[in-house]
């Protein structure tokens, strides 16, 4: 049964007419044309779906779409403002925190989320919030840095 | 891949395209045309490339000055699309920013094995700069002739030819290509650019790719959108060798929208929506005769050993029964690694569209020319009709050489007429993947009584002989290799009971892990330093100079082990490369936890000594988790490993202090970057182990299980 969703999807009033227990992940890279959020577990595993709902890193792999009613969605394409990137992302390019690049998106809405809790989060903190998200080309060490370089 | 394999794979797969006319497809760009010079020998162009001797195939200058270099290789996150620009600019002299590349195109690029072995530098770039070279020499002629001026007196910069003594004489390389076809050959060989001469390469540039990565934009062969985009879902068996007996898709039939195949051997659901394509497989009903198996991660060593065919010997040297002979000590050993996966966060994927007679396929591969000759084998049409496009690859470590994806998307685009993506969930990439194989080291060596190796007898089952290679000097000397590192992945007879293919530096892992373990062992019988008995037994001068280099780094003090300390060396070389790693560990309740790696490696010129170390650091990171964790489980042709929850890949709280560093040798052509760094993490892991407590263990991963086992 479709139903109507109603949102703010990176800054914007959106409205959507769908299947309520489709996952947010699908239906932003479908629907929404949205393909930055990255499918890689969809067990809430590795991170790659990782979105911003209402300042928190949520994996959106597993999360029906009509939970996010009358909520604020942002994902990486609303990260930076217009042509400014955001510190993360700007700190993720100078550190070389990118090789694939596949769990790049999940990597900075995550820790987005977590600076947003505690802006001056130590290494070890870094290290505890961005456990959970998985990067096989192994970059942590970089990651790491670029987080730590943005936290206050 | 080591060099024998990729031979074999070359042997058997070459095809003969044919001569692309870049007229035909350039539109309104311009075509500059070279002739070979018949002097310059063959070896200047490696044949790995299918044997291209037209640069043409390499670049194009379009008028505007913008040059388009073509690469059959793909990005998949090691960073040689930027290190592959710094080349073709500094070669040719131009500014990077007006240099684009186009990776894995099968209809744009010249062809191409694949991207593995670490080889797009130290092969296909060389390739590059010679071709860059050569086109940069006749540039100049035709500058010369144009400005009527002695070319002798020419200089190049950011893409303009102009007079030394007056500066207002200048020809741009668009000008002088616009519209002419060119072919002139050079007198004497087009020489690539001293060290000296590089504005480039040797230079930190940031990842071109860098920005669409963190912007969210980069697109991957997921992210393609099509107007008549089908996900397909295709029923897999629940076993390895499993045989269908029934099939029943009635429900999945029934759920709007649904499109079920069912022809030659391949059952798919397909649906305008991914989750509802998923919903209709997991609908359907099959039945399959699993064969029943005793092979699991158990017993598999000894069923590799006694089914073993005849080995190959390299590296001969002296007489193993003299080795034994003058020997003080003999030590045998056995090491054991079992299968591994990739686990690339994106799964394998593909998407393919029919148009008339011609298929394109977009895919996450390592091996796109590969790819578009398994299509048309698999269609039953001529490659020439099939053309596979590369974009990102999120992720590959070997695991993208295999897959069955693009052929499936293939078929079932010509099948339904529409445009299809097959995309594996996770379960399915952990299934489906190309096992890292499991294999097994042993070795007889000796020493004599002033600890010089005297003996070396190493046999290597189901690994290859890559990072096998002696770098120690030993007398008598013999390397056997039963059954390759690659197992059924390239057709032919395999004793493994799931496919298996090349995982990061195929087999060098476990021969080095083997190697080096080895070499501690006889050091720590003598009471030698572990470092000293290194260098007191290799006199390679660029194994020493790693060794020496990571020593330094590390502020290393001399102690025969177990020393309490918890520090261990490996080292190898891999693609080229040498390098050498020193990890500090300590046990916390039962497990390893490593604090510090030191890597050296020289990898000859480095070409972006920024992308080099994140290759490096990466390796080692990547490298924790074949020496600590991952282990594949399974009952024959069953797998029970199925995602990130009982697979377990390194993570941040894994994260020790890395050290990486480049040892520089300009001196040497560019090396390898995307393996040797994961060649020694299992040797410097496992020998830390023993410095700290004495405990030895010879089965990778070193779990807490096996070394309490060994403990007691």
């Amino acid at each position: 049964m479709k139903e109507t969703i109603k949102f703010t999807l990176n800054g914007k009033p959106t409205s959507i007419e769908v299947e309520g227990d489709r996952t947010l992940l699908w239906v932003l890279r479908t629907d929404l044309g949205l393909t930055g959020t990255k499918f890689g577990c969809g067990k809430g595993l590795c991170g790659s779906c990782t979105v911003v709902i209402d300042k928190k890193a949520v994996r959106s792999c597993r999360l029906p779409v009509r939970s996010v009613s009358g909520k604020d969605v942002l994902t990486i394409e609303g990260l930076a403002e217009g042509e400014k990137l955001h510190p993360l992302q700007e700190a993720f390019l100078e550190y070389g925190a990118v090789q694939c690049g596949f769990c790049t998106p999940g990597m900075l809405m995550n820790a987005y989320a977590m600076l947003l809790e505690n802006p001056s989060a130590s290494r070890d903190e870094i290290i505890k919030g961005m456990d959970n998200n998985l990067c096989r080309c192994s970059a942590h060490t970089r990651i790491v840095q670029a987080i730590e370089s943005v936290s206050k | 891949m080591g060099a024998n394999n990729s031979k074999s794979i070359l042997e058997s797969n070459v095809n003969p395209l044919a001569r692309r006319d870049f007229m035909k497809m350039v539109g309104g760009g311009i075509v500059v045309f070279f002739a070979v010079d018949p002097a310059v020998p063959a070896a200047q162009f490696p044949k790995f490339g299918g044997g291209q001797t037209d640069f043409n195939d390499y670049l194009k200058i379009a008028e505007d000055g913008h040059v388009t270099v073509y690469s059959g290789k793909i990005e998949m996150g090691q960073g040689n699309t930027t290190a592959l620009a710094q080349m073709a600019a500094d070669e040719l002299g131009v500014a990077l920013d007006t240099v684009t590349m186009v990776m894995g195109d099968t209809e744009l690029c010249p062809w191409d094995m694949g991207t593995f072995g670490s080889m797009s530098i130290r092969v296909y770039g060389q390739e590059l700069r010679a071709a860059a070279a050569e086109a940069r020499e006749i540039l100049l002629v035709l500058a010369a002739e144009s400005l009527k001026k002695p070319k002798t007196q020419l200089k190049i910069s950011n893409g303009v030819i102009y007079d030394k003594n007056d500066e207002s004489a200048r020809v741009s390389f668009g000008h002088l290509a616009k519209g002419q076809k060119i072919l002139r050959k050079l007198e004497g060989k087009a020489a690539t650019k001293p060290v000296s001469e590089f504005t480039y390469i040797g230079k930190s540039i940031n990842r071109l790719d860098g920005m669409a990565k963190v912007t969210g934009k980069a697109k991957y062969t997921g992210d393609l959108r099509f107007p008549d985009l089908m996900y397909a879902r295709v029923l897999r068996p629940p076993a390895h060798g499993a045989t269908l007996k029934s099939v029943d898709t009635s429900a999945a039939e029934k759920i709007p929208g649904v499109t079920v195949v069912n022809e030659d051997g391949i059952v798919a659901v397909l649906h305008a929506d991914p989750e509802t394509a998923s919903k209709a497989l997991a609908g359907i009903q099959s039945e399959y005769d699993v064969e029943e198996s005793t092979l699991d991660e158990n017993t598999i060593f000894d069923h590799l050993v006694k089914t073993a065919p005849q080995p190959r010997s390299i590296d001969p040297k002296g007489d193993l029964a003299e080795g034994e002979k003058i020997s003080n000590t003999l030590f045998e050993e056995t090491y054991l690694n079992g299968y591994g996966a990739h686990a690339p966060i994106e799964t394998h994927t593909a998407c393919a569209k029919m148009e008339g007679e011609k298929m394109t396929v977009w895919a996450s591969t390592q091996t796109p020319f590969m790819n578009q000759s398994g299509i048309a084998r698999a269609l039953g049409i001529p490659s020439d009709n099939v053309r596979v496009l590369t974009p990102l690859v999120g992720g590959g470590f070997g695991g993208k050489s295999a897959g069955t994806q693009d052929v499936e998307a293939a078929r079932l685009a010509k099948i339904t007429g529409k445009t299809v993506q097959v995309s594996y969930d996770r379960e399915e990439e952990f299934f489906m993947t190309a096992y890292r194989p499991a294999a097994v080291v042993k070795i007889k060596s000796g020493i004599d009584s002033d600890g010089k190796i005297t003996l070396w007898d190493y046999n290597v089952y189901c690994a290859g002989d890559r990072g096998s290679e002696q770098y120690y000097d030993v007398p008598h000397n013999l390397i056997r290799t039963y059954g390759s590192a690659m197992g059924g992945m390239m057709g032919g007879p395999s004793q493994h009971p799931i496919l298996t293919g090349t995982w990061r530096a195929p087999g060098a892992n476990i021969n080095i892990f083997a190697k080096e373990s080895q070499i501690d062992i006889m050091a720590a019988k003598c009471s030698m330093d572990p470092l000293e008995f290194r260098l007191k037994n290799t006199s390679d001068p660029r194994m020493r100079r790693v060794l020496e280099a990571a020593a330094e780094r590390f502020g290393y003090t001399p102690a025969a082990a177990p020393s309490g300390r918890g520090i261990g060396f490996g080292c190898g070389i891999d693609a080229g490369s040498y390098v050498a790693q020193i990890a500090e560990i300590e046990l916390k309740n039962g497990s390893i936890r490593v604090k510090k790696i030191v890597a050296a490696q020289d990898m000859g010129i480095c070409i972006n000594p920024k992308g080099a170390l994140m290759q490096m650091e990466g390796c080692i990171m990547m490298g924790l988790g074949y020496t600590l964790t991952e282990d594949i489980s399974f009952k024959g042709g069953k797998i029970f490993t199925s995602n990130f929850h009982n697979y377990k890949i390194p993570r941040f709280s894994m994260l020790p202090e890395i050290d990486a560093f480049i040892v520089k040798n300009d001196k040497l052509d560019p090396q390898g970057g995307g393996e040797p760094s994961v060649v020694p993490v299992g040797a410097a892991v496992a020998n830390a182990l023993f410095d700290l407590n004495g405990v030895r263990v010879f089965q990778m991963p070193l779990t807490p299980e096996r070394i309490k086992a060994a403990r007691t």
